[in-house]
């Protein structure tokens, strides 16, 4: 059963310059449980269509539904956590105050907000690290604070905005390992945004590439890798087909340059 | 260590300023001894005329050391009840600024919340704010005071909202960049978990805006001060330090006027450091102390 159904999805934004038609005829249905990459260069529209999603932008055309209710309502049924590219902690908070505060603004009780805080921090392995402040810690580390407060609520579907892109490479590595083992742990649906090919194959059940102007599918590869994924499996030639068929979607998207 | 390295910088800049007070203190000075040579139709030297300029009862410019020991005598050689005694003013002053200063900031704080939550205020208030800050206080004062006293409104009362006038203004500007600083992210953040307008408030946007509100009342507290001392000369006052400089002026009592210009001073800077102290402990229990 899919979680996310979109059928022709257009949006289009007024500016002063005109019109832009930042998503066009968009159709795609993700399923429960699956990880989704969307991948394409700027401008497509990736980050607008997870926006969307999350009901911070309204489509303008089509319709879009996440579990069988308009985006809106599917807000206000907390059904799914965003992390945004920055982690974007209060640094006038602790770390655990942090994560307990999108429980106070849902109006969890204290005994609830305590426990719940005490689980993430564990799942995204901050243990012992709720009394510290923000700054206290690696960004790396702030980043799965961030993943910790999404999952706080326990929606089931989690939005991720290019969450490591101001990560480096080494840290990034590590942290998509870790997200892999908290996707199989809790079997969220996830839906990540990110330009990095090795990231969007290595992750994904998958792939939506997506091309500009006007920001539209141009593939969807289903991954035929399992769901057991060591680092290693980049180097397999499987891993690399796919890679190769992402790079060769977004150039057909492109045409004009690269 | 730090204590140490900050004092000889200090202390040379000190030395630096009473050196030139003392140079114009003997040009500004001579004239009066020379007249006074003249007219007695003796001549007098160099080292006499730099002497008298030291020592003269109604000086354009008073010696550093004539201010200080008026400064030590009106506040510590002189009961602090009595009128004579500058701790008295500044205590009527003080009392004075204090009260205006709360009303100012809780004002200021009150419009800027109005302006950030509500477009026609953001759209109205400001240019208000402005212009009633371009208007001459020394204008405004006497209007205040005549028509609060029509009313029965007279003493502190009058005092405090010439200082309010003056203090609400830059914690408008400072409070309104403040509750704004969050970014579009953290906004957007708070929308989806379904936060209020209020929640936003309480839990993003007032603890975002505490620096910039520590550092517009160190400029409001000072404006305070101000307006409290302004408010004091056009009723003809016979308490504060405002009241102080007016007599000094009308009796030439220069010396006066600058020992008076100091209690303003000190005062100032011991408002200005105890709002740092507040903005210190705040920020550190906040966990955002530099």
């Amino acid at each position: 059963m899919s979680v996310i159904e979109a059928r022709n999805v257009g949006l289009t934004f007024a500016t002063s310059d005109g019109p832009v038609h930042a998503l066009k005829d968009v159709t795609l249905s993700i399923g429960k449980g699956e990880f989704v990459s969307f991948i394409g260069p700027s401008g497509c529209g990736k980050t607008t269509f997870l926006r969307a999603i999350a009901a911070l932008e309204h489509p303008t055309e089509g319709s879009l539904t996440v579990n069988g209710m308009s985006p809106d309502a599917a807000r206000q049924a907390r059904a799914y956590g965003y992390v945004f590219q920055a982690a974007g902690l209060y640094p006038w908070r602790t770390i655990a105050g942090n994560v307990r505060l999108p429980l106070e603004i849902m109006g969890f009780s204290k005994a609830e907000q305590a426990e719940r805080v005490e689980r993430v921090l564990a799942l995204v392995d901050l243990e012992g690290f709720g009394k510290k402040f923000p700054w206290q810690l690696s960004g790396g580390m702030q980043q799965r604070a961030s993943i910790a407060r999404a999952l706080a609520f326990d929606a089931d579907i989690l939005l991720m905005d290019e969450p490591f892109g101001a990560l480096d490479e080494i840290v990034r590595d590590r942290l998509n390992e870790e997200l892999l083992a908290l996707w199989a742990r809790t079997g969220k649906t996830i839906g990540f945004v990110t330009h990095s090919i090795p990231e969007a194959v290595y992750l994904s059940t998958k792939i939506v590439v997506m091309s500009p102007r006007p920001g539209r599918i141009t593939d969807v590869i289903d991954s035929p890798l399992p769901r057991e994924r060591p680092l290693e499996i980049r180097d397999t030639p499987e891993f690399i087909a796919i890679a190769h068929r992402v790079r060769e979607g977004l150039r057909a998207g492109h045409g004009y340059e690269v | 260590m730090r204590f140490r390295r900050a004092v000889l910088p200090i202390l040379t800049v000190v030395a630096a300023i009473l050196a030139l007070w003392y140079a114009g203190a003997v040009l500004m000075n001579a004239q009066w001894a020379r007249d006074q040579a003249a007219r007695a139709g003796v001549e007098i030297g160099f080292t006499e005329i730099v002497r008298d300029t030291m020592s003269q009862e109604r000086p354009v410019l008073p010696a550093p050391h004539q201010v200080a020991a008026e400064f030590g005598k009106t506040v510590f050689g002189t009961k602090i009840t009595s009128k004579r005694s500058l701790v008295w003013h500044g205590w009527v002053t003080l009392s004075a600024t204090a009260v205006g200063f709360a009303l100012g900031s809780a004002a200021g704080i009150l419009l800027a919340i109005g302006i950030v939550h509500s477009r026609a205020m953001d759209l109205s208030v400001m240019p208000w704010a402005i212009a009633s800050q371009t208007i001459p206080i020394l204008a405004i004062a006497p209007m205040v005071i005549v028509v609060l006293s029509s009313m029965g409104v007279t003493g502190l009362l009058p005092k405090a909202i010439i200082s309010a006038w003056l203090s609400f203004f830059p914690v408008v500007v400072g409070m309104v960049k403040g509750l704004r600083a969050p970014d579009a992210m953290q906004l957007d953040q708070l929308r989806t978990w379904g936060a209020s307008r209020a929640q936003t408030f309480w839990k993003l946007r007032l603890p975002a805006s505490m620096p910039y509100l520590f550092a517009s009342l160190k400029v409001s507290v000072a404006a305070s001060l101000v307006g409290a001392i302004v408010g004091e000369l056009p009723a003809g006052a016979t308490a504060g330090l405002g009241a102080r400089l007016l007599s000094g002026s009308y009796y030439g009592q220069t010396v006066m006027i600058w020992a008076a210009l100091f209690g303003a001073a000190v005062l100032a800077a011991a408002l200005v450091g105890l709002i740092a102290a507040i903005e210190r402990v705040v920020l550190r229990r906040m966990g955002m102390a530099r």
